[in-house]
This record gives C-alpha cells, structure tokens and sequence, in this order.
C-alpha cells in the first residue's frame, strides 16, 4: 500500500492456532504462533518436517483460515474478509512461490508468468505481455519467454514460478521451500534473487526451509517446533549469494561448465538492477 | 477473468487433449445431427403437402352436400339432395369477393374408346375447374359456359385415363369416348398433376359439363360439391360463414338443427394433415434427442474426469488470485465449447446426411432454420448444464487441497 516505510509491520501475527481433523483425531499444526514481519525483511523459517512452518505459510498467504488468533495484513484483519477479498489479495498484495513450481505444463513461461493477470480486470492482452516479459527479464529469463516448462532446467523453472508470483506487483512475497528441489549451485542462484529482490526494491521476503546454509541468506530466521516459535533471531553472518557464487566458480574452476548448464549465469543477471516491474 | 480469455483459455485446454475432446464432441455430433436429419425429414413431408395444397389453390372453399337422413338412419357424405344449381347462383350472387365458383356432380364409371376401356372417376364441373385449381391443358382446350348452357357432349380427360384408353403421351383430341352408352368428344387433355392430398389420382378422371352429367349421366337434380375461389385478398374464413349462414336461410334450417351441407376451406383440410406431419416430426426429433443427451452425459463424465486430473492447476489457478466464480466459468466454458463445436458439426453432418437421403433415398428433406437453431440450443443447453456440476465442483475446491493432491 501506498506511504509503507520499512519499518511498518507489514504482517503480525498473535496467537495464531490452526487445528485439522485427520479422521477422527484432531493434528494441532499450529499452536499460538505470535511475530510481527517489517516491510523490508527477507524471513527464513526453518524447522523440521511436522513443525507448522509449511501450515503457518499457507494462512500467511491466505489461502487457508486459522482456527484461531488473529492475522493482521498491512493493518487488514484477514479473517474478517470474504472469499472475494480473500481471492483479490491473493493477487494483488501477496506472491506464492512452491517447491515444486507448480507450472502450467504445455504452456510457455511467459503465458505461465502472465496467469495471474488473466484474474486482473482492465488489462489489454499487450500490457499483460509486457508486464510479464519485463517480469521474466527481472529474474534473468528474457530469452526463454517461449520455452515450456519441460523446455527448463529445475532453476529456470522456479525462476519462472518467482516471476509469476512477482508479475503483480505484491507487497509480500511467500516461498514454500523455494530450493527444495534444486542443486546446491542452483538454490543459491535463487536465493541470490531473493537477495536481489529484498535489497533493490525493499520487498518483504517470507520463505521456508529446512537447510540451515540456505537460512544464512536471510536478514532474519524464525524456527518452529511443534508448531510453536522455538526461537527467533537476526541473522549474524549473513551469506550474499553474488560471493557465493563466486567462491563457486573459483573452486570449479572449470570456464566450460556454465554453457553446459544451458542457461544464462545468473552473476550476469545479479549486476544488473530490478527496473519497472 | 472476462468471457473472452476464459474463452481462449478453454480452446487452449480442449486442444491439449485433443482424441478425447474429439470423442466427447463425437455424441454431440451424432445426437445434433440426428435431430436435424429428423426434423429435415418432417419438414420435407410437410413441405410436399404444402406443395400439393398449391396447386389445389389456398383460396378455394368446398361445399359438399352433407349426411342425410334423421333419425335412426343416416347416409353418408353426399346422400342429401338438396345441395341444388340454384344454391350455387345464390351464392354466386349473393356473397363478394368470389372469383370463381363450379357446380360438381360425381359417378364412377367404365369408360370405353374404341376396343379399349378404363372405370374412373367422371366428374361435372364447370368451365372453372382449370382457374380454379390453376390446372393447365396438354392439348385441347376446357369446355365452355356455351357448353354447360347446351349440356354438350364434350369432355375433358386425365393424362392417366388418356394413357389407358389411346396410348401413353398421345394426342386423343377429336376422338369419341361413350360413357354409360353415350358418345362424348374428347376436346382437351389436362397436364399431368399426380396425387392429391388423399391420394386419389387427380390424372385418373374425366371432365364433363355439370348439366351434361347430371341430365345424361345421372339424371339428378342436385349437386355433389360446389367448389368456390375466392379474390386475393378476401378473408375466407369469413366467406365460408357467410356461405354457411345463406345456406342454413335457403334449406330453412331452424337454430340449432343439423346442416345438410358442409362448408370448410381448403386450407382447414390441409392443416389437418399438416398438423399430423408436424405431431410425427417431433415425436421422431425427440426420439433423436435421447441421442443428443447422452451425448450431455458424455460431455458431464468428460468434464468430471478433466477437473480431477487438474485439481492441481484449480490449486494453482485459486492461489495466484482466481475467484471461484473464474473458476466456475472457466469449466462451464470448457464444456459449452465442446457441446457448440459438436452441435456446429452435428449441424453440417445433419445437412449432408438430410441431402444424400433425399438424393439417394427420393425421400423429400428440407433442412429449416428452425430445426438448426433448435438443435443448436439444445446442445447449448446441454453443455450448460451437464458442465455445471463437474465446474461447481471445480469451484468448490479448497486452495490448499487442491494444491496438495496427487
């Protein structure tokens, strides 16, 4: 929203309880989950598998309701919203990024990048195709607008998917496990967008893992257990994926390799900045 | 999203699969195009009615001597005799805007030229008949008024009756036939007609003046029919009741009382056909709609598969920003896409099957307007609302199990 500085809290969360019903027993996945996120912050969450994180995540992105607790977006209380609202924010204010991508098969990364558009009214068909090249050329894919996903190798296709959930302009950006299924090499160029996007344009970064080098990117990390907050502390020795990946290559030192990797080096793409998205 | 890429984003997902989005269309092209064939074929029976009714004249009304006797027993059509020459001059007087009007008697009879002879249908008319029933002559010329006022001894044939007595297509004008012993001149031979709406055979009669067949022939005073054409223009369902009210006046029929005659206009005897025609074509075109739903039926099973297989991109679609109602649409789309494809090639298959059976079989079809926006509707319709449950259930989908299914 308009006039946000970086030390407005963008999302707070107080007491936040999500309960399902798993047959006949009732899981607890989250159990009193209170923590404020400041516009501008790059949060990891990390804990083991069970702990609440991807749950938590879910109700972050609204697309699923707590059980109880409040959930306050940019001042909104997200509970109190309809289906509708529910729906308008999904595409306006808040990016999804998924382990495992979740792109259209059979359609190209710039139609795949243009879907939530298609939910915008009053866009013409070549404003939607500009916006969606401009997005995919922020994460460093201008020459595979045509490509399908089956075309793209695992971290050009999460590059789409951070370009699709970036097309909208949101204010929050949530990636579910965004290096999950990725090489090491390649999680840190992505985590290096991250980096990028959180630095040249302030945006609020929300994402979780369960690596604790790829948390090291981040300005903060929140650890779940049991769906309770087992800590919560700023980062100390912050990693920069641009030194990484520099490190990288002096150790492969292999010139080759990159060319084989069929896809433009992402160093490339970090030196250059985020424009008109 | 607007109707317009939801349309786009249905054409891109029924090409993705396209043998199955082929198949499923296959039943609404079976079912679309066996309406229109049906229907075709109805229309085509109707039309050919409708053609004979024509050439009969649309502005024609009968009069026809009606059932006698009281009491216990009754005659059948035509046994009064008080249907008479001078109810034709009243009417003729008496009544405006008719044209033409012809006294008629009738008698089956052998008729004999020559070593050769035929039973048919002899028929006192007058000099009329042709304009009335806008009937033109092979070869030869009508009868005349003169004619009818001197009771000549002159008659007109059918092509059939021609065919049987002198020889199939040829010339008879001049030449003597003797009906019930009496010499009469052949002066004219009508152009063939073939069948009329009751399948008497319009070619197998004989043409004599009314007052040379009731006085010779017959030896009656009173008329069979009197067969009236009205002016374009005149309302002939007023005529008729006009007629009806002389008539019951002269036969002094009190209030109440049976008529001793009939008056009904040639277009109520056609839309009693008409009318069945029309009961048989849409008995058969319902018939041919079963087809058409379960082809819905195919497209319902179709959809419902497509939305399990895609639960995934639902999760996907309701994450990134889709309203359920997006979603909702774009599954209803889906399927009214397929049932129009299937009803806009139903259609042309319908077409191309109406016109071989018309060329191979002789059956007379004709393809109406009607019956294609009919059936297109219907498999509007059907896509409608056999997509909607498969696309509520689309809708209905919960973000997060959607995304999480496998």
């Amino acid at each position: 929203m308009a006039g946000s500085s970086a030390s407005d809290p963008l999302v707070v969360v107080d007491e936040l309880t999500k309960t399902y019903a798993l047959g006949e027993v009732a899981v607890r996945a989250l159990r009193g989950i209170s923590l404020t996120v400041t516009t501008g912050e790059l949060v990891a969450l990390t804990g083991p598998s069970g702990s609440g994180k991807s749950t938590f995540m879910h109700l972050l992105g609204c697309l699923d309701r707590p059980t109880g607790g409040t959930y306050r977006l940019g001042g909104r209380d997200v509970a109190r919203l309809s289906k509708r609202e529910l729906a308008r924010i999904r595409n306006r204010e808040i990016g999804f990024v998924f382990q495992g991508f979740n792109l259209l098969p059979r359609t190209t990364a710039l139609e795949n990048v243009e879907l939530p558009l298609l939910y915008r009214a009053g866009l013409s068909g070549a404003r939607r195709r500009t916006m969606a090249r401009e997005a995919l050329e922020a994460v460093g894919l201008a020459d595979r607008l045509g490509h399908h996903p089956g075309q793209l190798s695992g971290g050009q296709q999460q590059r789409v998917a951070i370009a699709r959930a970036l097309v909208t302009g949101p204010r929050l950006l949530l990636a579910d496990e965004p290096t999950g299924n990725l090489d090491s090499r390649t999680s840190i160029e992505v985590m290096g967008i991250f980096q990028r996007l959180n630095v040249e344009r302030g945006l609020t970064i929300v994402l979780v893992t369960h690596e604790h080098d790829i948390a090291e990117y981040a300005t903060r990390v929140v650890s779940f257990l049991d769906g309770r907050v087992r800590f919560d502390r700023p980062v100390g020795r912050r990693r920069t994926a641009a030194v990484e990946l520099e490190n990288l290559a002096g150790e492969e030192a292999d010139p080759g390799d990159r060319a084989t990797r069929g896809h433009a080096p992402i160093s490339a793409t970090l030196s250059r900045p985020i424009t008109g998205v | 999203m607007s109707l317009l890429m939801t349309f786009v984003v249905a054409i891109k997902a029924l090409r993705r699969n396209t043998m199955r989005t082929a198949l499923t269309a296959l039943g609404m092209i079976i079912g679309v195009a066996a309406v229109i064939v049906m229907m075709a074929l109805g229309s085509g029976a109707r039309a050919t009615i409708e053609a004979q009714i024509r050439t009969i004249g649309s502005n024609v009304i009968l009069v026809n001597a009606g059932a006698g006797g009281f009491g216990p027993v009754r005659g059948g059509q035509g046994a009064t005799t008080t249907l008479t020459i001078e109810d034709a001059e009243t009417i003729r007087r008496e009544i405006s805007g008719i044209r033409y009007l012809s006294p008629g008697v009738v008698t089956r009879t052998q008729v004999v030229a020559g070593t050769g002879n035929w039973n048919t249908v002899v028929q006192g008319t007058s000099e009329a008949l042709p304009a009335i029933r806008s009937w033109p002559l092979q070869f030869g010329s009508f009868f005349t008024e003169d004619d009818i006022r001197r009771s000549a001894r002159v008659a007109v044939i059918g092509s059939v009756v021609r065919d049987q007595l002198f020889g199939s297509g040829t010339d008879p004008i001049g030449q003597v036939i003797r009906i019930r012993n009496q010499p009469f001149r052949v002066i004219g031979v009508l152009a063939t007609k073939g069948q009329a709406m009751f399948g008497q055979d319009q070619d197998d009669m004989v043409y004599v003046p009314f007052t040379t067949a009731m006085k010779r022939l017959l030896g009656q005073d009173h008329l069979r029919d009197i067969t009236i054409s009205t002016e374009n223009g005149v309302d002939t369902a007023q005529t008729t009741r006009a007629i009806g009210a002389l008539l019951r006046e002269r036969h002094t029929i009190p209030p109440g009382g049976d008529d001793d005659f009939m008056v009904r206009t040639q277009e109520e005897i056609a839309s009693i056909l008409t009318s069945t025609t029309t009961t048989m074509t849409y008995l058969l075109a319902s018939i041919a709609a079963v087809s058409l739903l379960v082809g819905g039926i195919g497209i319902m099973n179709i959809m419902l598969v497509s939305v399990t297989e895609r639960t995934r991109e639902i999760g996907l679609r309701l994450s990134v920003g889709a309203r359920d109602v997006d979603v909702l649409l774009q599954f209803l789309m889906e399927a009214v896409v397929l049932s129009l494809a299937g009803g806009a090639i139903g259609i042309a298959v319908g077409f191309g099957a109406s016109y071989l059976l018309g060329r191979l079989m002789s059956w007379s079809s004709l393809v109406t307007v009607d019956a294609v926006l009919l059936s297109f509707g219907c498999a509007a319709a059907i896509g409608i609302f056999f997509g909607f449950y498969p696309a509520r259930k689309a809708a209905a989908l919960d973000p997060i199990d959607a995304l999480r299914y496998e």
